[in-house]
């Protein structure tokens, strides 16, 4: 699955304008984590004037008469410091966790309104970093990096103004150090990024090896290339030892060139402010503080710096998905009748009544380049059966997500009961849906509230029975604590077969007037087998069907039954009818018939 | 019982240590290296303070301090104070020269503590990724591969942090601290008792909170992996979502945990915020006691302004590694635990041989003699099973799912032994038993069932069993497998990638990849587990008659249901729950009246069946 294109359009000021509207509710902490770090660094830059002064006067002059008040000031610069630290760096938490949540709603909720063509160009992992990491990442920018960087900018700017003040000599020679420091950082920095990438690189590498080892265990064994794997697997441990070796000489060299910058402006201040020490050794220990205290910031900065470009990224995925809009919409006449996805107004809802009709439909899917239906007209009216055979990956889900309107057609419409399928909501017609997928998909949590997942209001006798009607039953009855079993992430507690017969229960109770079946193909034992058969022929009774099929018996019995090959309606009709036609369908349906048979013998 | 229980748990236990020592070999010099320069680094930290305070108080400041024979040595070699105090130049350039050294040394440092946590991670990796590659089947099938992965990475992780920055760091901070306290007490017991009164409380307070707050951070973890399985089933389950029409539940429901997990750290943020301010207002008082003593103690002549400043710069320079230690302590417990997981894959037992080890040639008759197999706590699969199959010739076997068919090809290639007592499996007349496991696979090619590919290209998944097989033998393979003119058609060829586990290829064309991977491997024994189901009649055809005129010499073992699949056999096999129900060629069969008559009137019927 290919994910989107990483179209490099640079954002203005590293897209940070993207982010402000997020930022809105912070005002506040924004402005109590700016001030109490910028103060807060004011207040660290005092710290050897106290120091300047207690050597200047107290044993140069060889008195503490003003030891008390010395002390007093002295604790009440801690104290305050500490005070303001403590508030930048609480606010700083806050907004780092607050943008963050924020952020990941707002992409989670943007999520549920994105159509299918969305989720079928992007793979599930990709969007979830989007989701999880993307937005932490965003978050710890606009608020560590935001205050360390004040924090420092502010440290430097105080101990620069102060050695100007007090001698501006010697401060100018001391700061020289600095541009100096800048521009090693920066050279170090660019590599320095890229060989952690690599690293990163590499990690994931040795980790999906990993992954093929154990995975892929049976198969090693029998080609017996243990030791094939084994030596390409060493060389991939090797390639990372080589480079993290690599990236750890160039970070100790970046660290390295740093103190020695510390220690130069420290040998400057020695050298030639060492005439001062003579006479105000406060000043000179003063300075001998301020010329190691700020290389430090410096590297901080510059840290800061790579981190709004490698967050640059971020910031661009997630400002992409948060601004891809739906290819399917409800118009804003719709939502104002029907409501939205999130606020609906069911009280303006018509009652549904099933009748589906393709009137003259065509249609592409948006990502690809072949039209999939032309001038397709089908009478579905309420009650009728349709069936969907055709081989795997022949496209047999187009017809299901056109009535579900996950995708909407390029020419013609779809009517439900009458009516466009867009003149009303999205969510009014998928709420009178039941969708039964290939591969169940349950979602964590008790197998209740799986049940109850489309039906809320469910009471318990409507579980009962619904379990009952796809013999469910004893699938409960067996989990130690019934229905309140937890069914574990993805429902995986539960076999293949146990999860498809909940899931059926569970499309039973939101009792839709449409049902979409994908049937699945994967092989469960001849008793699971029986029970689903039995449980669909109960399902799709009084409702309208579009099923997938794969079971004879739901494709004979149905009352029209489509045949798909290559993403292609080739055939349509009954059973009788294309079995006499002797064309696609008579040689699936032939070959189906002879695999099933066998089965049923060998049971 | 009992006893016994404890008596295992302590056997662990010391191999979980023996086990850390066992990885650090080849990794150990690097640490030594590493810790001797964090050693060096530190001493030269300690004395460019005290090059400032002899420039202060000697050379500038022209007073007499107790200064040791060997520094007064090194002095009067640069021509005394009185001549350094004139050229105050060759201070500022000890300094440097101090310095250089001080920077040589941790640049040492980082480099050797690199190198010995990437070596110790190498060999842990190695040594895991090797013994993994060897344990059981078994032991393969009973464990979730997650969690092994899980002990594979971040267990590792860990372990080397534990190494290569706990332990380091512990040390290091250690030199720190007794270096500082020598040199303060060299120059005022009495400020030195001062400036590290603070000390302990320090490293205690970090330590609790930092145990403390691990606790929490470990709650953040959880939460946050929930929140990350909700969005992840969320994305996988979009369609649930729409066709039910729950995208408010979904909404509410995420944005609750979201809340949930966000307030957990707003809840920590005050704790945090209090114990860095906190932390902050401490090393800030053992400053001012400095400052305040420090100057009491100048006035009273008892000490000199640059020692003063030396102790000022000694006092900066203990702030951070002291808050360190308390985390870094608070931090080791959690390798404990990893290393006991580590250790719990590493004690699994490799597959080994048990017998002779012979390596007969395998181009012989195989023979299952009595043979009956259980998995470990499961009932028995298998029923004496008793059949001779002729070296060269074709077995087709046929039976439903469970009916042991698979589990005796897994006996055959002894992905699972036989245990003693269960009858014996022979190839040429020797117990498979005494054959080499490595010999015998490699003589047995084996498709299975659901294939597996690597993620490489798809030629070197053909040629995976060799390291340099002529692109002419891939093709080869490949032709027989009717994959060549499929691999034609993409745009790369040969040189197509196999996306993680085969995820670019559709079934049918892993499944012949698959086989043409073993056929490159020109094995006297073949097996096909049911691999030639998820292609289509006609390719079916089609492979069984190249294996026929390519592979004639071969045994070649068929598991199928279908008929045509199996009719050309020598021999067939019909297996139901675990005995053999019927033996004999197709024509026997045909005409044997059980099941297999049943499925080939089924299969020969069904067109007109169907149609009726």
């Amino acid at each position: 699955m290919k994910n989107e294109t990483s179209k490099q359009k640079n954002l203005k000021f590293f897209g940070i304008g993207k982010v402000l509207p997020y930022l809105k509710n912070y005002k506040k902490p924004l402005f109590f984590m700016v001030l109490g770090s910028l103060v807060g660094s004011l207040v660290d830059t005092g710290v050897p004037l106290f120091q300047r002064y207690a050597l200047n006067h107290f044993i140069g002059e060889g008195t503490l008469d003003t030891i008390v008040l010395f002390v007093i000031l002295y604790l009440t610069l801690i104290c305050g410091g500490a005070l303001f630290n403590y508030v930048s760096a609480m606010y700083s938490m806050k907004i780092e966790v607050g943008v963050d949540r924020d952020l990941r709603n707002a992409a989670f909720n943007h999520l549920q309104t994105l159509s299918f063509s969305y989720y079928n160009q992007n793979s599930v992992g990709y969007i979830h970093s989007r989701v999880m990491s993307d937005t932490q990442r965003i978050g710890s920018l606009v608020s560590w990096t935001v205050l360390e960087s004040l924090w420092q900018i502010g440290y430097v700017v105080g101990a620069v103004v102060v050695m100007l003040a007090i001698n501006t000599k010697l401060a100018l020679l001391v700061i020289a150090v600095l541009p100096l420091t800048v521009l090693l950082f920066s050279l170090f920095q660019a590599r320095l990024t890229k060989a952690n990438r690599e690293i990163r690189e590499l990690n994931s590498q040795i980790t999906g090896d990993f992954n093929e080892g154990i995975t892929g265990a049976r198969t090693i064994k029998t080609l017996v290339i243990e030791d094939k794997m084994e030596k390409s697997f060493v060389a991939d441990t090797a390639s990372m030892r080589r480079k993290s070796v690599g990236a750890a000489r160039l970070r100790g060299a970046f660290a390295v060139t740093m103190n020695f910058a510390s220690s130069l402006a420290l040998a400057i201040v020695l050298w030639k402010g060492g005439v001062i020490a003579k006479t105000q050794i406060g000043t000179f220990s003063m300075f001998m503080s301020y010329a190691q205290g700020m290389m430090e910031p410096v590297r901080w900065i510059v840290d800061a710096i790579s981190d709004l470009i490698t967050t640059q990224v971020n910031i661009e995925r997630l400002t992409r998905l948060l601004e891809t809009k739906p290819d399917v919409n409800d118009s804003a006449e719709v939502t104002a009748i029907y409501g939205d996805s999130f606020e609906p107004k069911k009280e303006n809802w018509e009652p549904i009544r099933g009748d589906i009709r393709f009137e003259d439909v065509s249609f592409q899917y948006p990502d690809g380049d072949e039209k999939i239906l032309e001038h397709f007209d089908l009478d579905i009216p309420f009650g009728t059966n349709v069936a969907i055979v055709g081989e795997t990956g022949a496209g047999k889900s187009t017809l299901a997500n056109l009535i579900c309107r996950f995708y909407e057609p390029t020419e013609g419409k779809v009517l439900i009961d009458g009516r466009d399928a867009r003149e009303r909501s999205q969510l009014w017609l998928h709420s009178a849906i039941g969708y039964v997928l290939q591969t169940p998909h349950l979602f964590s949590g008790t197998v209740r509230e799986n049940l109850l997942y489309g039906n809320p209001d469910a009471t318990e006798e409507q579980i009962d029975r619904a379990l009952e009607l796809v013999s469910a039953k004893g699938v409960v009855e067996k989990l130690e604590k019934g229905l309140d079993t937890d069914v574990g992430e993805g429902g995986d507690m539960l076999s293949t077969g146990e999860k498809q017969l909940i899931s059926f229960a569970r499309a039973i109770l939101a009792d839709p007037r449409i049902l979409v079946l994908d049937e699945a193909t994967a092989s469960v034992d001849t008793i699971t087998e029986q029970k689903i058969q039995a449980a669909i022929d109960t399902i799709i009774r009084g409702r309208t069907s579009i099923v997938i099929a794969h079971r004879l018996s739901t494709v004979r019995n149905a009352d029209v039954i489509l045949v798909v090959k290559d993403g292609k309606i080739v055939e349509r009709g009954r059973h009788e009818e294309l079995m006499a036609a002797k064309g696609v369908y008579y040689r699936l349906y032939t070959r189906q018939y002879e695999d099933e048979a066998t089965y049923s013998v060998l049971g | 019982m009992e006893n016994e229980k404890k008596t295992k748990t302590k056997e662990e236990k010391a191999f979980s240590r023996k086990l850390l020592w066992d990885f650090l070999r080849g990794s150990k010099l690097f640490f030594v290296i590493s810790m001797l320069s964090a050693a060096v680094a530190a001493l030269a930290d300690m004395v460019s303070p005290q090059i400032i305070r002899m420039a202060v108080d000697n050379a500038l400041g022209g007073k007499e301090s107790n200064l040791s024979p060997f520094v007064m040595g090194i002095v009067d070699r640069f021509g005394g104070f009185a001549y350094l105090g004139e050229h105050i130049w060759i201070m500022a350039a000890a300094i440097l020269i101090v310095a250089a050294v001080k920077v040589v040394a941790q640049y040492c440092f980082r480099v050797y503590n690199t190198k010995g946590a990437e070596t110790l991670t190498k060999t842990m990796r190695d040594r895991l990724f090797g013994h993994i590659e060897r344990l059981p089947y078994a032991w393969h099938a009973k464990h979730r591969t997650g969690d092994i992965i899980q002990r594979c990475t971040s267990d590792i992780e860990t372990m080397k942090r534990f190494v290569s920055e706990q332990m380091t760091s512990i040390f290091r901070i250690l030199v720190l601290l007794v270096l500082s306290l020598s040199f303060m007490l060299s120059m005022n017991w009495k400020l030195t008792i001062i400036a590290m009164l603070p000390v302990p409380y320090v490293i205690l307070r970090s330590f609790q909170f930092h145990r403390k707050i691990g606790a929490a951070f470990l709650d953040c973890d959880e939460n946050e992996g929930k929140l990350s399985a909700m969005a992840q089933e969320n994305l996988t389950g979009v369609r649930v979502v729409r066709a039910f029409g729950r995208e408010r539940y979904e909404k509410d429901r995420f944005e609750e945990q979201n809340e949930y997990y966000t307030g957990l750290w707003m809840k920590l943020a005050t704790p945090m915020a209090r114990f860095w301010s906190i932390s902050d207002v401490l090393s800030g008082l053992q400053i001012m006691l400095i400052v305040v003593f420090g100057s009491w103690l100048c006035i009273r002549g008892e000490m000199l302004p640059g020692e003063y400043i030396a102790f000022l710069s000694y006092g900066a320079t203990m702030t951070w590694p002291v808050r360190m230690l308390g985390r870094m302590i608070s931090e080791m417990s959690k390798a404990g635990v990893s290393i006991d997981r580590v250790a719990y894959i590493m004690q699994a037992e490799e597959e080994r041989e048990t017998g002779k080890a012979l390596t007969p040639a395998m181009d012989r008759d195989i023979c299952f003699d009595h043979v009956s197999f259980a998995y470990e706590g499961s009932p028995e699969i298998l029923h004496d099973i008793s059949f001779t199959m002729k070296a060269g010739t074709t077995l087709g076997i046929l039976g439903g799912t469970g009916s042991g068919k698979s589990t005796m090809m897994l006996l055959l290639d002894k992905l699972y032994l036989l245990p003693e007592g269960c009858g014996s499996i022979t190839v040429g007349g020797v117990d498979l038993r005494d054959i080499q496991t490595r010999h015998l696979r490699r003589n047995i090619g084996m498709v299975l069932q659901e294939p597996y590919l690597f993620s490489r290209t798809i030629a070197e998944n053909i040629s995976i069993t060799e390291d340099e097989m002529p692109m002419e033998r891939i093709r080869e393979a490949s032709r027989a497998a009717c994959l060549d003119e499929t691999v034609e058609s993409f745009q790369k060829g040969y040189d197509t990638f196999v996306g993680e586990r085969g995820v670019t290829l559709s079934g049918g064309q892993k499944q012949r990849a698959a086989i043409a991977r073993t056929l490159t491997q020109q094995s006297p024994i073949m097996i096909f587990d049911d691999s030639l189901s998820a292609v289509d009649t006609e390719t079916d055809a089609k492979i069984r008659k190249a294996l026929e005129s390519r592979f004639g010499s071969a045994s070649i073992i068929l598991i199928s249901h279908r008929i045509t699949t199996l009719s050309k056999a020598d021999q067939i096999l019909v297996l139901d729950h675990g005995r053999i129900a019927e033996m004999g060629t197709h024509v026997q069969l045909k005409q044997g009246g059980g099941i297999y008559q049943k499925i080939c009137e089924i299969q020969s019927a069904s067109a007109e069946e169907v149609s009726a």
